[in-house]
């Protein structure tokens, strides 16, 4: 929920800024110096080191990523990622969504969308991860946004009860109004959903913060921090891993699936019982 | 015999003599303690009436002792529950062994649950027996409502004893949800600011109505301290006390019975409380107990961990409260957004509308029938027999549309895991609901009317052609034809024993009556219409002579007297 609303405010500050310089007759030129400076530093900044140095393997993978592109993507996202606005076939501009957004897309299926529909669900993924490597780093070439992590990044490998704990509370305050308690899932409105978060690897958890795919929000750095996000992937693992202490989980859908076992097994059990107790006995014969 | 000496006086003497009556080793050990109780007490003179109440044999009757079975579970394990819970709202660092919260802040109410769950002996169990008896508890008491609904026994001499029913049905779903408050929780929180909502959603005055309860503004620091007191000690108290006299009112009025040979309004066929009764119902409670001992141990129920420490600042999907507020948890789900703001004033139609409209309309509905149906039937008389459902369809039809709707605030209720188990919009369940909420009952109304009707046309040609036996005959001429079987007595009694309600046409001579008497008349004469002018007539005696004679043999085997009576028991008729 954070997500959107920082960006918002932080475009809404700079907006603001520019155009009280732009009365200057100067400005319009220093601007544009200005900005392109500005966008090669952060690209050289932001972009994944391996685009920086631009060697030939880069290159070919790029033109792989653009061959590929092509063929499974461009219907919707346009030849060049310029995106598809109008017409039945429809696909947002992918200028800057980053080599991560590609990677989280392809790899759970949900790209290439199958069919127009409210939400591109996961399904089994068709490309190899070369392929997938090829896809983001030629997407990662239209605008800077964030890079695929290192496995460093979002393994929370020896984290600390505290942090545990910590992630637990981070979870609830910013992902459990969409993903529910235990990340069971849950609906949205018009036919949207968020889907269920058992049985996700870390990687995959790590890349959805980042990217925000669709209804969800963008969960930036500055928001989460890598050690923020990795607190709650662990929380998720350790909440996913123990047994249900009371018995029989149920579901786990709480106090809907909770009354419907209380009618059948209680209630349904024990009528179950009476019908028996009414007619064994002493019945005159 | 030895001779009884000179001396002695002839009574004593056969006394002595008799040889004594050997008691088992339990009657002997209990004989002491009870004789000089009685001597004290005479308690015997009181429990011989009680004793030989006749209980009827149906299974049906046995759903009011679940809850009250589930109710006493409730309490036992409910003090257990209080030797350890802390109902306080001081926030304190959690040092206990769930270890995904360890060293979080959060209220002591919620951490003695964690204790209670994690760190005493036997502590989960009794916890999630408490909650499971709570959702059976109320379950029961809606099914046990449920059978004297459809079975037209909350007329009179009982109206009293629905309106007590009404009251704790009410009374346990209260207590259900200030319990379920009680553990602070994420979703007992947020179950207490839906609360908290329709609480401020009362016009005019809710704004002051929610300072009162929550000693502030919500949360606040009492709410849990107040609810504890509400959870364990009003509500049970008038519980207790209003299971009491219904159970005195059952054994006053004598049980009703479903209608069968040897049955009549005067009597009650069945077996008497000791020792027959006695011992169904002792081990029907050991197995109540033993079913819920089991859904304890086995099946987990509101695992309060995993939902973390309420915080106002947190939501999660899937908060939905207990079954039974599900009907009102729908019906703010499935509203619109109505909302009227004038001046600096916002009324909350969305919230009051179906809060707190949709349980006045439940309980209103439920208490005030007995009295509309007696007053369209005009019927003082007092009723022991049971109805057959369908013999009264457009009471069992209002009674299925009443569950229908019912049914359908209960899905909206989990509209969202309708939408994400079936795959099917949010949005598509709750226009469907908001139309379904109104057109399904009276849907089921129209086709629970026709099936009753049916029914009652089965039952009719059983009675004048008898029981069709599977056979079929081949005239000459190439005709089939099934041949029916005579039925017997007793079954006889159960299709004829219902009565004949008319439904009255306008009344025309209304001289010497005032214009609001005629008014009403002719309103009530207008109900009847409504409620049988498609109910089928029961056979008269002619009728079944006449079929008898048509088809050359008696309808009816046996004679019906005295079969299957196993105690007995008059009722008292006023007249
Ligand atoms: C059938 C049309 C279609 C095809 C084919 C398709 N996409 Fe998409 N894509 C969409 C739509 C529509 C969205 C936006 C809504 C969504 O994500 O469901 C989207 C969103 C995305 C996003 C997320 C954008 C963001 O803002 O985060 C990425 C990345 C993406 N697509 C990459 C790809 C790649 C790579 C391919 C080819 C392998 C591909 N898409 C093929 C329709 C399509
Ligand atoms: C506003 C609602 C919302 C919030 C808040 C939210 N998500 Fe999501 N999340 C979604 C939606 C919607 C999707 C599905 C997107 C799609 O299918 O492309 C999703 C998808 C995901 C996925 C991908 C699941 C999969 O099957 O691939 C993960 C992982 C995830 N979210 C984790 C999180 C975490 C962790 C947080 C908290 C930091 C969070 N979400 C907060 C709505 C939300
Ligand atoms: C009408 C009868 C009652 C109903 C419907 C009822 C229902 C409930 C429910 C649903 C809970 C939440 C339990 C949970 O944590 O999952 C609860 C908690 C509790 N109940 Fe009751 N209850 C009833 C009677 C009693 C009685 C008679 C007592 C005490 C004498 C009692 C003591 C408690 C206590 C101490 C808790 C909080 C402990 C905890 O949540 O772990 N209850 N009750």
């Amino acid at each position: 929920m954070f997500g959107p609303h920082l960006n918002q405010d932080m475009r809404g500050i700079r907006v603001r800024l520019l155009s009280s310089r732009r009365r200057h007759p100067a400005a319009k030129a220093l601007l544009l110096v200005f900005g392109l400076f500005m966008m090669g530093a952060l690209y050289s900044v932001v972009a994944p080191p391996v685009q920086v140095s631009a060697d030939d393997t880069v290159t070919q993978q790029v033109e792989e990523g653009r061959a590929l592109f092509a063929v499974g993507c461009a219907s919707c996202h346009g030849l060049n990622g310029e995106g598809q606005t109008s017409g039945t076939i429809q696909g947002p501009p992918l200028a800057g969504v980053g080599a991560a957004a590609v990677d989280f897309q392809v790899s759970t299926g949900r790209m290439p969308m199958a069919r127009p529909g409210e939400q591109a669900a996961a399904k089994p993924n068709r490309y190899s991860d070369e392929e997938i490597a090829a896809l983001a780093a030629y997407v990662a070439t239209l605008g800077p946004g964030p890079a695929i992590p290192e496995p460093a990044e979002y393994t929370p490998a020896n984290i600390s009860a505290e942090d545990l704990a910590r992630g637990g509370e981070l979870f609830r305050t910013n992902c459990s109004a969409c993903h529910n308690f235990e990340g069971a899932g849950g609906a949205l409105p018009n036919g949207k959903y968020a889907p269920p978060l058992v049985g996700l690897d870390d990687k995959r958890l790590y890349l959805a913060m980042l990217t925000g795919p669709q209804q969800m929000p963008v969960f930036s750095d500055e928001v989460l921090t890598p050690e923020d996000k990795r607190a709650i992937i662990g929380y998720l693992n350790a909440l996913h891993e123990q047994p249900a202490a009371g018995g029989l989980a149920l579901g786990g859908l709480g106090p809907v699936s909770e009354g419907l076992w209380a009618w059948i097994v209680g209630l349904g059990g024990l009528v179950f019982f009476a019908m028996w107790i009414a007619a064994k006995g002493a019945k005159a014969k | 015999m030895a001779e009884p000496a000179a001396t002695v006086n002839d009574e004593t003497a056969v006394q002595a003599q008799t040889p004594k009556k050997e008691l088992g080793p339990v009657f002997k050990a209990a004989a002491g303690p009870t004789k000089w109780l009685d001597d004290r007490l005479g308690i015997a003179g009181l429990g011989r009436p009680f004793l030989r109440k006749v209980f009827p044999d149906h299974w049906s009757f046995l759903l009011g002792e679940i809850a009250l079975y589930s109710f006493i579970v409730l309490i036992l394990s409910g003090i257990f529950l209080t030797i350890w819970f802390k109902p306080s709202m001081a926030e304190i660092e959690y040092e206990g062994s769930y270890e995904l919260l360890r060293g979080l802040h959060m209220s002591e109410a919620y951490a003695s649950t964690l204790d209670i769950s994690f760190d005493i002996r036997g502590g989960l169990l009794l916890r999630q027996m408490h909650h499971w008896a709570a959702a059976v508890f109320v379950a029961a008491m809606l099914t046990h409502s449920l059978r004297i609904f459809f079975t037209g026994a909350f007329r009179k001499p009982r109206e009293i004893n629905w309106l007590i029913g009404v009251a704790m049905l009410t009374l346990g779903i209260i207590n259900g949800f200030t319990g379920y408050s009680l553990p602070d929780d994420l979703l007992s929180g947020t179950g207490l600011r839906f609360v908290d909502g329709l609480i401020r959603a009362i016009p005019v005055i809710g704004t002051w109505a929610e300072f009162f309860v929550f000693a502030g503004e919500f949360p606040g620091e009492l709410i849990i301290p107040r609810l504890y007191m509400v959870h364990i000690l009003l509500v049970p108290a008038l519980l207790l006390g209003l299971i009491a006299v219904h159970l005195a009112l059952v054994v006053y009025h004598k049980h009703t019975q479903y209608p069968g040979a040897g049955r009549v309004q005067g009597n009650v066929v069945g077996y008497p409380v000791f020792p027959v009764y006695a011992a169904k119902a002792g081990g029907f409670f050991l197995i109540v107990f033993g079913v819920l001992t089991l859904m304890g141990a086995v099946m987990q129920i509101n695992p309060v961990w995993v939902f973390g420490p309420y915080n106002p600042a947190e939501v999660t999907a899937g908060s939905q409260p207990d079954w039974y507020m599900g009907f009102v948890e729908g019906g703010i789900r499935i509203m619109p957004n109505w909302e009227w703001h004038i001046g600096s004033t916002t009324w909350s139609w969305n919230v009051a509308i179906p809060g707190l409209g949709l349980m006045g309309l439940f309980f209103g509905l439920m208490a005030i029938y007995p009295f509309v149906e007696a007053w369209v039937t005009g019927d003082k008389s007092e009723h022991h027999l049971l109805d057959r459902p369908r013999n009264n369809p457009t009471r069992t039809a209002f009674g299925v549309a009443a569950m229908t709707g019912y049914a359908m605030l209960w899905i909206g209720g989990g509209n969202d895991l309708v939408a994400t188990q079936f795959d099917v919009s949010l949005n598509a369940v709750t226009y469907f609901l908001r139309v379904a909420v109104f057109v399904a009952p009276v849907i089921a109304f129209l086709v629970t009317k026709r099936i009753c009707i049916g029914l009652q046309h089965a039952d009719r040609d059983r009675m004048l052609h008898g029981a069709e036996s599977g056979v079929i005959d081949r005239a000459p001429s190439g005709k089939y034809s099934e041949r029916h079987r005579p039925i017997s007595a007793a079954q006889a009694f159960t299709l004829t024993q219902h009565e004949d309600i008319p439904a009255l046409l306008p009344a025309t001579d209304t001289d010497g009556y005032s214009e609001k008497e005629i008014r009403r008349e002719q309103l009530r004469r207008k109900a009847t219409r409504f409620f049988f002018i498609d109910t089928l007539r029961r056979p008269t005696r002619a009728e079944i002579e006449e079929a008898e004679h048509h088809h050359l043999h008696p309808m009816i085997i046996g004679d019906g007297e005295h079969h299957a009576i196993e105690a007995e028991e008059e009722h008292h008729l006023a007249k």
